[in-house]
Parts: C-alpha cells; sequence; structure tokens
C-alpha cells in the first residue's frame, strides 16, 4: 500500500508538473468543446439568395417573403436573366437562385401545381444540398398553410426527434467525449510508460519488489481519475454553456464513461508494450486511435453511409460503440435495456486488452 | 607560429540568467591541437558550439578561420568540419554513400567526388568493404571515417567533441594518430576528452570550471604551475573548489 | 568465502551480434569487483542478466544463490541496480526522487537513512532542487542513494562513472570503498582504466568475451616482456620512428611518455636510448617500467586480435 502511495504522489507530479501535459489535459477538452460548440457547425445561416421572379404576383411575394422571414435567407439581388444568375454565381455573390416563372399565381390556380427551380451552387455539395432541403421545407410550409384546400395526398410531415432544431452541438458532444477520453486515456499512458523506458526508470522499476500489474495500476489510476475529471467536465459544459440535455441517467452515462476509459487505458498500455519509444508511441496513438475514432466512430461521418470493408473496421472502433450509448443516453433517454449489447461489446474489448497488456508486459527488457 | 585560426575576446553566452560561457578569450594558432577540458555541465559544448556558428554569443569577438562569427557564419562554416562523439555517420548507409553523401553537402562536384572517394578508400584501406553498410564495421573503422569524412572539404579547423569516449584503449590511441598527423599537414584541432592522459596530447590546453577559463596554457607549463605530475592532479586541484558549490 | 554472484557459460546473443560468449565468473560476498571495458564489449549485456532484465542464451548465473531465471523474483527484492545513464525522475526533486524509490520496495528513507548519510548528506542542501537541473556528479550521487535507499545486499552499477568529471569520479569510489567497508558487495562497469586499481578484483571484457580475471597486481603479471618508457620532446616524431623500428613489438602513447616493447627479449633502455640518439633525439630518455593494468589490457587485446588473425 506504501508503494502504491508513493506510485501514485510520483506520477501527479510528473502530470502536474509538465505544463504541456497538464494543457492538454486540461485545456484541450475546453478549447475541444468551444470549438465544436460555436466555430464548427453544420446549420447554414444567412444564405445569399437570388430571386429571378418573371410573374412578380401575389403568390411569388408571398414565398419570397416567407423565404426572407425563416431566418435562413438574405436577399441580395434581384437577377433578371438566367445569364445573371450564372454570372452572380461565378462572382459568388449567391449561394442560391429561386426562379419562377411567368404567370406563377395564374398557373397554380389553374393547374393545381407548379414549380419553382431551384439553383444552388454544386461545387459544395453539402452546403448545397442542405439549402435545398431549407428551401424545400419554406415551400412546403408554405403549400400547407395557403393551400389547405389541395388535392389529397399523401404527405410526409418531418420530426426531428431527440434535435428538433438539428443543432450540430448535439452530434459533436458525445463524439468529443470519445475522442477527449481516447487522447487522455490512451494517448497520454502509452506516452508516459515509454517515457520511462526511453529514461531507463522503467529498468529500475521492474528490477525492484513491484509487480508488473502494480506498475500498470500505478501508471493507470492518475490518468483514469482524470479522465473521469473530464467527463464531468464536458458533460457539465455541454449542459450549461450550450444546453444540451441529458435526458437519460447521468449516473448510467458516468458508468458507461467509466468503461469506456478503461478500453481507452488499456489500448494506452497496450501500445507502450508494444513499443519503446514516445515518438512511436505518439504515433501509433495519433494514427491507429485517433483518426480512426475521428473519422470511422460515427462521430463525423455516419457509420451507415460507408462502404462495407470500413463498415466492418468500424466495428473494432471501441469509440463506435461508445458513441451509441451516449447518444443514447445523453439524446435520448435511453435507459440501459436498451444498450446492454453496446456495453458489453465494450467490457469484452476491454478485458480482452488489458489481459492483453498485463501478459505483453514483459518482466523483463525482452 | 603561423596566423591564428581562432581568435575570442571576452566571448559569453547566457541562457537567460545562467551563464554557460563566462568571458572565454582564446587564441588557437594553425595546425594546434587545442585540448578543451572540463566536466560536463562545465560549458564546453555551448562554446563549441558557438565557435561552430551554431549559437549566436550573447557578447565578445570572435573570429573563426579569419571569419567573424557575427557578420560572417556562412565562411565559418565552409571552413570548419565536426566530429562528435556518435560520429554522425549513417549506419544505414555504405561506406561509400556515406563519403559520396558527405561530400555532396560540402558542395563538391561530382568529378571531385569520385576522385575524393577512392583517394579515401585507398588511405584509410577501406576498398574492400566499400560497399559494406556501416552498421557492420568495427567500431575503430568507423571513427576514422567519421574523422576523414568531417575533413573531406578541406577545412581550416576541425572540432573533435569527445571523439575517443567509450572506445578501447588501442582504437584510442590509433585515433590519436590521425589526430597527429592531420596536425602536421597543418590542420587545427580542436578536441575535447574526458581521459586525463589525452590532455598530455594537446599542444595547450584550455580547463573550463562552471562557465569560465580555470586554466589556458601548454601542458608541461600547466603542470609545472601547479607543481604536480599528471594533468589528472591539475585537473583534481582546479575543481576541488567548487566542488561544494 | 561465499559467492554473491556466480556465473557459468553464460552467453547472449542479439540476432548476427554475439553480445556475450563464455563468460566464467564468480564475486565473493563484500567483495568490490570491476567488469573493465569498452562500449559494445558486453558490460551492460551481462550486467541485465544478472539484474534479471534479460535471459541468458547459454549457462546460467545466480545471484545469492538465486538462479536469475527462476527465482527472479526474489533476487529483484535483494539486489540493488544502477543503470547506464542515471535513470533518474528529472521532474522530480533530489528528495522526491529518493522517497519514491524508498516506496517502490515498501520502506523509508528514514529506516535506512544510516546506509546513505555519508552520499545523501552532500545532496541535502540541494534537497528541492530538480533531478534534472543537477550537474553529472550530483547525479550520480543521487542515483547511488537511491539505488541503496532499501538496504541491497548486492550493488549493481552499470558505468556510473561515464560523462563524469574526475573530481565526482574520485569521489564515487572513496564512497564505494566505504560501502564495501560495511561489507556490502558491488559489482561496478567501468571504461576507465585507471579506476580498475580500485577494485578488489577485475575482469577485462572485449567482445564479449572475458580476456583475463584477477586481481588488479595479478592481472598485470599477465604482461610478460620488457616494458620501457620512452619520453623525447618530439613525441610524434619518435612515435613515427619507433613504429618502423623493424625491433618495435608495440609502440603507444601513454601521456607524456610512449610506451615500448622490443621483441628483442634482452634489449636493455641503455641500447635503447643509444640508438635514438643515433637517430637524432637529444634530450630522449629510456626507463624500464611495472606495466600498468592498460598496458595489460592492450597487450591482451593484441593477443586476441593477433590469434584471430591467424
Amino acid at each position: 500500500m506504501h508503494s502504491f502511495r508513493g506510485f501514485l504522489l510520483k506520477e501527479f507530479y510528473h502530470i502536474f508538473r509538465d505544463r504541456r501535459t497538464v494543457a492538454i489535459l486540461f485545456g484541450m477538452p475546453l478549447i475541444q468543446l468551444l470549438l465544436f460548440g460555436f466555430a464548427i457547425r453544420n446549420e447554414i445561416q444567412e444564405v445569399n439568395l437570388g430571386i429571378y421572379d418573371q410573374s412578380h404576383d401575389a403568390v411569388t411575394r408571398e414565398i419570397i417573403d416567407k423565404l426572407a422571414s425563416s431566418g435562413y435567407f438574405v436577399m441580395t439581388q434581384e437577377l433578371h436573366s438566367i445569364a445573371e444568375i450564372e454570372h452572380a454565381f461565378a462572382e459568388g455573390s449567391i449561394a442560391e437562385a429561386i426562379v419562377f416563372g411567368p404567370g406563377f399565381a395564374a398557373r397554380m390556380l389553374r393547374e393545381g401545381r407548379v414549380t419553382v427551380q431551384v439553383v444552388t451552387d454544386g461545387s459544395n455539395p453539402n452546403v448545397s444540398k442542405i439549402i435545398t432541403g431549407y428551401t424545400a421545407s419554406v415551400l412546403q410550409d408554405y403549400r400547407n398553410t395557403a393551400l389547405r384546400t389541395a388535392e389529397v395526398g399523401v404527405e410526409a410531415v418531418p420530426l426531428m426527434m431527440f434535435n428538433p432544431e438539428l443543432k450540430s452541438v448535439y452530434l459533436f458532444v458525445p463524439g468529443l467525449m470519445a475522442l477527449i477520453l481516447m487522447l487522455v486515456s490512451a494517448l497520454m499512458t502509452s506516452i508516459s510508460i515509454t517515457r520511462e523506458k526511453e529514461s531507463g526508470t522503467m529498468e529500475v522499476l521492474l528490477v525492484s519488489s513491484l509487480r508488473p500489474v502494480e506498475i500498470i495500476i500505478g501508471k493507470v489510476v492518475p490518468y483514469f481519475l482524470l479522465s473521469f475529471v473530464n467527463v464531468v467536465t464536458v458533460v457539465a459544459l455541454a449542459s450549461f454553456v450550450f444546453g444540451v440535455p441529458c435526458r437519460g441517467s447521468v449516473l448510467l452515462l458516468m458508468l458507461e464513461s467509466l468503461l469506456f476509459i478503461v478500453t481507452a487505458l488499456s489500448l494506452g498500455i497496450f501500445i507502450s508494450t508494444i513499443t519503446s519509444s514516445q515518438q512511436v508511441a505518439m504515433m501509433i496513438s495519433l494514427a491507429g486511435l485517433l483518426l480512426p475514432t475521428i473519422l470511422l466512430s460515427g462521430f463525423i461521418f455516419p457509420v451507415a453511409s460507408m462502404p462495407l470493408p470500413l463498415r466492418i473496421i468500424s466495428n473494432l472502433i471501441p469509440a463506435k460503440w461508445y458513441l451509441i450509448i451516449v447518444r443514447g443516453i445523453m439524446l435520448k433517454g435511453t435507459s440501459f435495456g436498451y444498450i446492454w449489447k453496446e456495453t458489453l461489446v465494450l467490457a469484452v474489448m476491454a478485458t480482452v486488452l488489458m489481459a492483453a497488456s498485463i501478459k505483453k508486459f514483459k518482466t523483463r527488457l525482452q | 607560429m603561423s596566423e591564428p585560426v581562432i581568435h575570442t575576446d571576452k566571448l559569453t553566452k547566457r541562457f537567460g540568467d545562467f551563464i554557460a560561457v563566462d568571458a572565454l578569450s582564446l587564441t588557437i594558432s594553425g595546425g594546434e591541437i587545442f585540448g578543451f577540458l572540463g566536466a560536463n555541465g562545465a560549458g564546453k559544448t555551448t562554446a563549441i558550439r558557438m565557435l561552430t556558428g551554431l549559437l549566436a554569443p550573447t557578447s565578445g569577438k570572435a573570429t573563426v578561420a579569419g571569419f567573424d562569427l557575427y557578420t560572417g557564419a556562412e565562411g565559418v562554416k565552409r571552413n570548419i568540419g565536426y566530429m562528435s562523439q556518435r560520429f554522425s555517420l549513417y549506419d544505414d548507409l555504405t561506406v561509400r554513400e556515406n563519403i559520396r553523401f558527405f561530400a555532396g553537402i560540402y558542395g563538391l562536384t561530382n568529378q571531385a567526388i569520385k576522385e575524393k572517394s577512392r583517394q579515401l578508400l585507398d588511405s584509410l584501406k577501406l576498398v574492400a568493404v566499400a560497399d559494406t553498410r556501416l552498421a557492420s564495421l568495427p567500431l575503430g573503422w568507423k571513427q576514422k571515417l567519421a574523422f576523414s569524412v568531417a575533413i573531406l572539404h578541406e577545412p581550416k579547423i576541425v572540432f573533435l567533441d569527445e571523439p575517443t569516449g567509450g572506445v578501447d584503449p588501442v582504437t584510442r590511441r590509433r585515433f590519436w594518430d590521425m589526430i597527429y598527423e592531420a596536425s602536421e599537414r597543418g590542420l587545427t584541432i580542436f578536441v575535447t576528452t574526458h581521459y586525463m592522459d589525452e590532455a598530455e596530447y594537446c599542444d595547450s590546453l584550455c580547463i573550463m570550471v562552471d562557465g569560465k577559463v580555470a586554466a589556458l596554457d601548454r601542458p608541461d607549463a600547466m603542470k609545472r604551475h601547479f607543481g604536480v605530475e599528471s594533468m589528472n592532479e591539475v585537473f583534481i586541484q582546479l575543481a576541488r573548489p567548487n566542488q561544494t558549490e | 568465502m561465499k559467492d554473491a554472484v556466480l556465473i557459468a557459460s553464460v552467453g547472449k546473443r542479439f540476432g548476427a551480434v554475439q553480445a556475450l560468449q563464455e563468460v566464467n565468473l564468480s564475486v565473493g560476498e563484500g567483495e568490490l569487483f570491476g567488469f573493465i571495458g569498452a562500449d559494445g564489449a558486453g558490460k551492460t549485456t551481462l550486467f541485465r542478466i544478472l539484474v534479471t532484465l534479460l535471459l541468458p542464451d547459454e549457462g546460467r548465473a545466480e545471484v545469492l544463490g538465486l538462479d536469475v531465471v527462476r527465482s527472479y523474483r526474489d533476487i529483484r527484492k535483494r539486489i540493488g541496480y544502477m543503470p547506464g545513464k542515471f535513470s533518474l525522475y528529472p521532474d522530480l526533486s533530489v528528495e522526491e526522487n529518493l522517497r519514491f524509490f524508498a516506496s517502490v520496495f515498501g520502506t523509508t528513507v528514514e529506516k535506512n537513512y544510516e546506509l546513505i548519510r555519508d552520499i545523501y548528506s552532500q545532496l541535502e542542501p540541494f534537497k528541492t532542487r530538480r533531478a534534472g537541473k543537477l550537474s553529472g556528479g550530483m547525479k550520480q550521487k543521487l542515483a547511488l542513494s537511491c539505488a541503496l535507499v532499501h538496504r541491497p545486499e548486492v550493488l549493481f552499477l552499470d558505468e556510473p562513472t561515464t560523462g563524469v568529471d574526475a573530481v565526482s569520479r574520485k569521489e564515487f569510489w572513496q564512497m564505494l570503498g566505504r560501502l564495501r567497508e560495511q561489507g556490502m558487495t558491488i559489482l561496478v562497469s567501468t571504461p576507465y582504466m585507471d579506476e580498475a586499481v580500485l577494485c578488489d578484483r577485475i575482469a577485462f571484457m572485449q567482445e564479449g568475451r572475458m580476456l583475463a580475471l584477477d586481481t588488479p597486481t595479478g592481472i598485470t603479471t599477465l604482461f610478460r616482456k620488457p616494458l620501457f618508457a620512452i619520453r623525447a620532446r618530439e613525441t610524434w616524431r619518435l612515435l613515427c620512428v619507433l613504429r618502423v623500428s623493424p625491433h618495435a613489438a608495440s609502440v603507444y602513447a601513454f601521456g607524456i611518455a610512449l610506451h615500448y616493447t622490443d621483441n628483442r627479449p634482452s634489449i636493455r633502455a641503455d641500447e635503447l636510448l643509444a640508438a635514438l640518439q643515433a637517430d637524432g633525439f637529444t634530450d630522449v630518455s629510456v626507463s624500464v617500467i611495472q606495466p600498468g593494468i592498460e598496458d595489460t589490457f592492450i597487450a591482451l587485446m593484441e593477443e586476441k586480435q593477433g590469434a584471430a588473425d591467424e
């Protein structure tokens, strides 16, 4: 017990005396959350809109007013020909143009249906898709209110459950939690263990009465505690600053996070057992853990839209499962009954990795 | 004695409030073997970095190979050679590739590189292993090659930073043979070492203690001054007062 | 005398490199034993096998009567080890380092203060200083204190004086002397020949083999030829002249003198002097000297290389 306390004390000295470590541990979660929360968004606001209205009647005016008051669009210019549209796109003064054909209102009354042409800039497909969607929803809205008399038909009325306003911060918070825990737990532990190998102090620790398991636990516990502090910080910030709710049990969220931390720590230890330099450990952690966590976990790109091989690989990424769990608990208020499978996957991963690293962690140098 | 190859006047380097080298004043003549001694942390490495143009001095004056350290760093670099303790050759390249690479970075023409390589391989008796990777060669051969490569571009002065650390006694002495030979040909040698017997081989010596010059003289004069038999005793006498900090 | 360390036919190979070959020796309890050799001689590999960090490929080794392979856990509790580059935590203070290494062995600095007092007292004025900011000599003393703080029965010091100035080296050996007086068994490796005389017994190591094993004075009896020290003002010319002499067996510079052996068995100093004076050396002196440890090491190296060349 005495040895263990001494070991912990020493680890905390290492952590708090290295400004870079402290910055990564505490500054990074904060900065990332603020970055993703404020700066990096999927929503698009103030789309510059050009109108080519060839009929100038009550209906087109009403539609234009609706578009303008939706909050998404800013009317920048009135256009007078197809050529002008092209010109406006080329100089980048508009992101979308809407074309109303001649005799719009009359045609609508006569034929019951009429088309509006929506022109967007295809060189940025994501933006185009999103603003076309906005436009469509405004037009739909108009149709619903103005043409109550319209023909009977099947109509889709979308309702975005759990995130009705499609706030991207809702999407990012669970991903960020996974990313930060990966970084702190896996990267920092693997670096801290390989640092001792590099400086030769690991030799001295091995040639002592400490058992390998004791060395591992001594190295891991501080990061375990700090990672947990990070989880609490991120959840609290997300809730107070961005209003991200935690609809499910906070206790369950914390327990699941602890499980994920243990998985990440085991990965970190495993990396340190197969490398002997800090640089290699860092490369493996960054390229082998962080990139997949960002790209393959569903954090940014949905897993469902990946090609089959990547979807299969994504199952090996612990963050994928953690993400499902966190989104479930925080946004959907899911109870344990619905996420036990994902929890089990994480638990198995953690056990296997931990067992492998303890087995691989050599009692000797070779 | 010929023109001084290195001349410094109160050369000083500070890092924050720590004075690594404090008012170093030296004059080293052409063809001299100059021994630069001191404990680790006495400022030797910092001084060498300044004299090789890698580190800007905080104050003081210095010329190396006729170039001012502040304004002629490029000229300094063209006229010096440098060999560190770890030889700074590439273990995964062959002997010939190493020579070609270093000749290349010193700006030799292809014709000159070929000529130099042939000469060097001949004189070092390395023709048979010219296409062997360096990693598998004995330490002594690597050391010779490293020294030859460091003076490939015919510099006026060569800096050797602990060239014989951890080397066996025979290899160590063979290396000093090379130093002597080069000095006979007129090359100035600036060498650091922890072996006190090697200090005796130098024409003049500078002993650094805590960034300051503690003694600067010929070895025999130094021993006479302190009234002792060996450089080891000189060294211990000089370092003793500072031991308690 | 009981053996503290026993090494029997130990061999170790790393890929194509034979790091150790057929090493046999034993170190008695309370002995100060030195391994002398250059980098790559196999000293570190041998130490790592003895402190149970590496497994030998061949042979077996025992420390305190315990097998290094099977009983490594028991050995680790009873030995102290100071690896090559003073493994300390640079971001911890002097005192924190010491306390940490004490706690690793489940003991406290206070319990064993008696043993390290002599060494640690010199560091106490700087005990709040970070280990990374210490001079080489002080780091070395701290590393020794850390290796001693759990009162080990055998101490393994791998090149404790490399990269340390001459004064600190001298002081370090004085400390080792005092530890030996207290009955501790100490194994130390060094590339410095001048440190060999301070050991009870020494082993010469070269390219993974043991060249010789004896007391420092005993080992010099392996040098069988008469040895001359020759001095002249023009040392370099003297060296060149002697090198090409058909009678020279070996010529090596030793400080201001050259150490010379002749291949004529009965040559006398005055004959050599006369020959050199005839070569134009005016202020030359020749004297017969007792071979030192370094002379012996060089002679044994050449003997082995000569044997290998044939």
